[in-house]
């Protein structure tokens, strides 16, 4: 208990001091997880899109497939993006292994059938007749889609913070393909598990209140975008 | 009515962004890639030596913490430079498949064993079977499990004394020494340790050293160069820099005066000059 008071209290001092690593840590986590969810929404929104709104053959059996990827363990993932990126490795040529973009690459891997789940069930839950309705008030294609994305904002902003949430926690998958580099690929989370191994309580303890923090900011700011204006 | 032919776009998109971001990540200069132990990283020594060799050099080098078992697996397949490691008879097998090149002496230390400070299982024996015995019957015992180069010799150790690992009440962590200490000393179990690692680490542990001082457990590490001609893509000419760097007479003074003050006792002996350029 006292250790753990301790702890807390030097990890607070150690935050309002403005430790210079302990920034540059977290600016590094928001960069590459930011990305990471970025591009799974570039993809997974789409994807979503069309799982909710088009029949064709292979529709249940894809979605079965997201759902599978959602509850995908992230050190699988990175494993297997390991295994493609490394030197001599399908993909060791692009020399991507222990980089920022190899964290990305696997983060995006990781999110993206989150981000495609939740598109597909917020998009299944409008109307069915609702894009019939906006073509005929008008409105073009881009229009619609950006009316439908409109009427479809809370779930799409869930799965951001779905997407968000999942790589910006994750461990395995950073450790395995970034390699926990200091100053180029150590993230939060991969912080705390050295500052753990290496018995400096404090700082790693410091890590963890940072990473709750950030967290909580980013969904604060989706939050209050999801819940802003007229429903 | 769903406009099928943008989905396609979309994601070549996203990869294309993907693969911009990628690029956007190698920066100028060469770079090589370590595969070392989790001891040599823990204790904080390559924190102070890999900067400065990428000051002098202007090579960027990436270092990996595994155990030894899993660096030379990476050397093997090709997937790393060089490596810096502590199972002598594992790196031989390496070197004799042509795998490794170049192998330098670069330090030691020893391993020791710690344990509860009261000592439960009297290991604090005479001579070290006698210590591992006592360990194994009256004892519990946190293994590495990892394969690493601590790993190994514990197997080995139990070996010597003629103790069948299976007959020990014994835990594997899969995990750094860092880790394994941590759970040894929340276990009250024995384990063993590389003498660094338990330097950097004692103060924060309620486990004392119970026995060291044997021959049989002195602890070598050897730097290597993964062989180009066997592996392609091997930056070899910055591995053979960085081998070069380790065993050059000031990396050595470092690598000797490295915490020393702070615990009173050097954390790694350097060895390069004993070796006399050999080694491996």
């Amino acid at each position: 208990m006292s250790a753990l008071w301790d702890g807390l209290r030097e990890a607070v001092r150690l935050i309002a001091s403005g430790d210079g690593e302990l920034f540059a840590i977290a600016a590094r986590t928001l960069l590459v997880s930011g990305s990471a969810t970025a591009l799974a929404m570039l993809a997974g929104v789409p994807l979503g899109y069309l799982l909710g709104r088009a029949r064709f053959p292979a529709r249940t059996l894809i979605l079965a497939g997201v759902g599978t990827g959602m509850g995908m363990p992230p050190v699988v993932a990175g494993l297997v993006i390991w295994l493609l990126l490394v030197r001599n490795g399908p993909f060791g040529g692009f020399e991507l292994i222990y980089t920022k973009p190899a964290m990305i690459i696997a983060q995006f891997v990781i999110a993206t059938p989150l981000v495609t789940a939740f598109t597909a069930a917020s998009i299944q839950a409008l109307p069915a007749r609702l894009p019939d309705l906006l073509a005929v008030l008008g409105a073009g294609r881009l229009r619609t889609l950006w009316l439908l994305a409109r009427e479809a904002r809370l779930g799409l902003l869930a799965a951001v913070i779905a997407g968000f949430g999942a790589v910006v926690s994750e461990v395995g998958a950073s450790m395995a393909v970034g390699g926990n580099l200091a100053d180029d690929t150590r993230v939060l989370t991969t912080a705390i598990v050295t500052e753990t191994s290496r018995a400096n309580t404090e700082r790693a303890l410091a890590y963890g209140l940072v990473l709750l923090a950030m967290a909580f900011a980013v969904v604060a700011v989706l939050t209050l975008a999801q819940q802003r204006g007229p429903r | 009515m769903v406009p099928l032919r943008l989905f396609p776009a979309a994601l070549a998109a996203a990869c294309a962004v993907a693969v911009a971001a990628a690029c956007g990540g190698s920066g100028g200069g060469g770079t090589m890639i370590l595969a070392t132990t989790t001891s040599t990283y823990d204790s904080g020594l390559l924190d102070e030596l890999v900067p400065r060799f990428e000051r002098e050099t202007g090579v960027d080098v990436k270092v990996i913490a595994v155990g030894t078992g899993a660096a030379l697996r990476m050397a093997g397949e090709g997937n790393v430079d060089a490596v810096l490691v502590h199972a002598p008879e594992a790196e031989a097998e390496y070197v004799a498949r042509g795998d490794l090149v170049s192998g330098r002496l670069v330090m030691t230390n020893d391993f020791v064993i710690a344990g509860p400070p009261d000592d439960p299982a009297a290991a604090v024996a005479p001579d070290l079977p006698a210590a591992l015995a006592a360990i194994a019957s009256h004892g519990r015992f946190v293994s590495r499990g990892d394969g690493s180069g601590t790993h190994t010799r514990e197997l080995a150790l139990w070996a010597l004394a003629g103790v069948d690992p299976r007959d020990v009440i014994r835990e594997e962590t899969g995990q750094g020494m860092g880790a394994t200490l941590i759970v040894a000393s929340q276990r009250r179990a024995y384990t063993l340790t590389d003498r660094a690692t338990w330097l950097a680490l004692h103060k924060v542990l309620d486990l004392a050293v119970l026995f060291e001082g044997d021959a049989r457990l002195r602890n070598v590490y050897h730097v290597y160069v993964v062989s180009p001609a066997r592996h392609e893509g091997v930056a070899a000419d910055h591995a053979e820099a960085f081998a070069a760097f380790l065993v050059a007479p000031r990396t050595q003074a470092l690598i000797g005066q490295f915490r020393a003050d702070e615990f009173g006792q050097s954390l790694f002996t350097p060895a390069a000059a004993s070796a006399a350029g050999g080694g491996g």
